[in-house]
């Protein structure tokens, strides 16, 4: 049941990071100063933001899975923070690229924005050692729960923290006054961020279906009392 | 008094009074930061220290000591089936979260009233930012008990206690411990305690303490479930 939707879903978001990506290439302009090299924020921050909000999706699932106890919203937390985590860490390598061709630096410390994206991602990577440490099932989803949703309050608390113990040096991609960018551009990191979030989608959809499907069977080799192969499943979270 | 009022000092009591007999954290604590001082001394290579460079060592120094205390904090509820007891019993179970919060801050404060007169000995030439400091570490430590009790309940009910603390503590306190360096840096900086931007990180500290505080006592009930 978690297939239902997938092949348009998938057909959507590949049309839209092509269309996306012809729109960064040919039609946004070339930054005045950075150059060509300008062009990987376009892949950079729709990444990053679609991942905060992943974060927090992961949050408020765990907080669906406290309240009903049903563990098909564990599953969706969970699933939502791993590809979060894994669009995490495209964020850090964009970013470092970026940051070495503008800046000159791979990392720059005095930098609010990469600091706190890099203490969010060091959180919701203790997700896994975590998660696993627990061996009762049930006990595993209800603390993992708690976890994403104390980390989910933690994103926006972490980034007013960091932001206020360092200077502004990082560009305000949304501020309005000075600073702001050209229409054309804005289009496109729009068009991006729209492409990227129905990746991040597709890719949770992807991840539930797989999930669930295993489940399933195991289920049937379990009702024919076949052997259950692969015992890599006992860590991750089972949908039904 | 009300049953959970009761019940909240009852637990309080029991903690206090087991750590005073037993002994098995506050000294741990207070001793690790007596020699992590002295390892600060010899890795920097001064003899006194000034501004952020002194509230580094110091936040530091009591973040990691804090972290031992905050793993002991439950293991005598798992051990001797205290969870169980509380389960069994007819009271709020987040009365066990408040009772452990204010004693893991009786603690941390217990820690800071030996470490910070040992880190001014130690290594500040002027003594005059201890008294406005001691708001900082209150509000501070209330944020630490907080986050240190939420994150020590669920590790103490893994496979890997001990690692799981650090582990997740760290980078969650990373903010609070931002507003305290930052709170604490010009307090102790050269020419006497400097007050730039004081209020606004109390605030931040204030802000951190409600909210993980609220957060804690919302879900602390889905922990002890079984």
């Amino acid at each position: 049941m978690y297939g239902k939707g997938l092949k348009p879903l998938s057909i959507a978001t590949v049309a839209m990071l092509a269309l996306s990506l012809s729109l960064v290439f040919f039609y946004a302009p070339l930054d005045a100063d950075q150059g060509f090299i300008q062009k990987i924020f376009y892949i950079h921050v729709p990444l990053a933001i679609v991942a905060l909000i992943g974060f927090i999706a992961g949050g408020v699932f765990a907080i669906l899975h406290l309240r009903s106890d049903d563990r098909k919203w564990d599953a969706y937390s969970y699933v939502a923070i791993h590809i979060s985590v894994i669009f995490g860490v495209a964020v850090l390598i964009t970013g470092a690229i970026w940051a070495k061709a503008s800046w000159g630096h791979w990392w720059v410390w005095d930098e609010p924005t990469l600091v706190s994206f890099l203490i969010v991602f060091l959180l919701y990577a203790t997700y896994y050692p975590f998660r696993y440490a627990i061996e009762d099932r049930d006990r595993q989803a209800r603390y993992a729960s708690v976890f994403a949703v104390t980390a989910g309050a933690f994103v926006p608390l972490n980034f007013m923290a960091v932001r206020m113990a360092e200077s502004l040096v990082h560009p305000r991609t949304f501020a309005t006054a000075e600073g702001g960018m050209p229409g054309e551009m804005m289009l496109t990191v729009l068009c991006m961020l729209v492409a990227i979030g129905l990746l991040w989608t597709t890719l949770v959809k992807f991840e539930l279906t797989a999930k669930s499907a295993s489940g399933q069977v195991k289920r049937l080799r379990r009702a024919l009392d076949a052997p259950v192969s692969g015992g890599s499943s006992r860590i991750a979270p089972e949908v039904g | 008094m009300t049953p959970s009022r009761s019940a909240f000092a009852a637990i309080l009591a029991k903690d206090l009074r087991s750590e005073l007999r037993t002994l098995q954290s506050l000294p741990a604590m207070a001793l690790f930061s007596v020699t992590t001082f002295v390892i600060f001394r010899f890795g920097l290579d001064r003899t006194s220290l000034s501004g952020s460079l002194a509230a580094g060592v110091l936040w530091a120094t009591l973040l990691f000591a804090a972290v031992l205390g905050i793993n002991r904090l439950f293991v005598a509820e798992r051990e001797e089936g205290g969870f169980d007891a509380i389960r069994l019993a007819p009271i709020d179970r987040s009365i066990l979260f408040g009772a452990k919060v204010v004693a893991l801050v009786i603690y941390l404060l217990a820690l800071e009233l030996v470490a910070v007169p040992i880190f001014a000995i130690f290594f500040l030439d002027d003594a005059a930012g201890l008294l406005p400091l001691a708001a900082v570490l209150l509000l501070t430590d209330l944020g630490l008990a907080a986050t240190g009790t939420l994150i020590s309940s669920m590790a103490v009910n893994s496979r890997a206690r001990d690692l799981l603390v650090p582990l997740v503590l760290l980078p969650l306190v990373v903010p609070l411990m931002i507003a305290a360096t930052g709170a604490t840096e010009p307090l102790l900086s050269l020419g006497g305690p400097a007050y730039d931007r004081f209020g606004t990180w109390l605030m931040v500290l204030g802000l951190y303490d409600l909210i993980f505080g609220l957060i804690g006592y919302a879900v602390f009930d889905f922990l002890l479930e079984d």
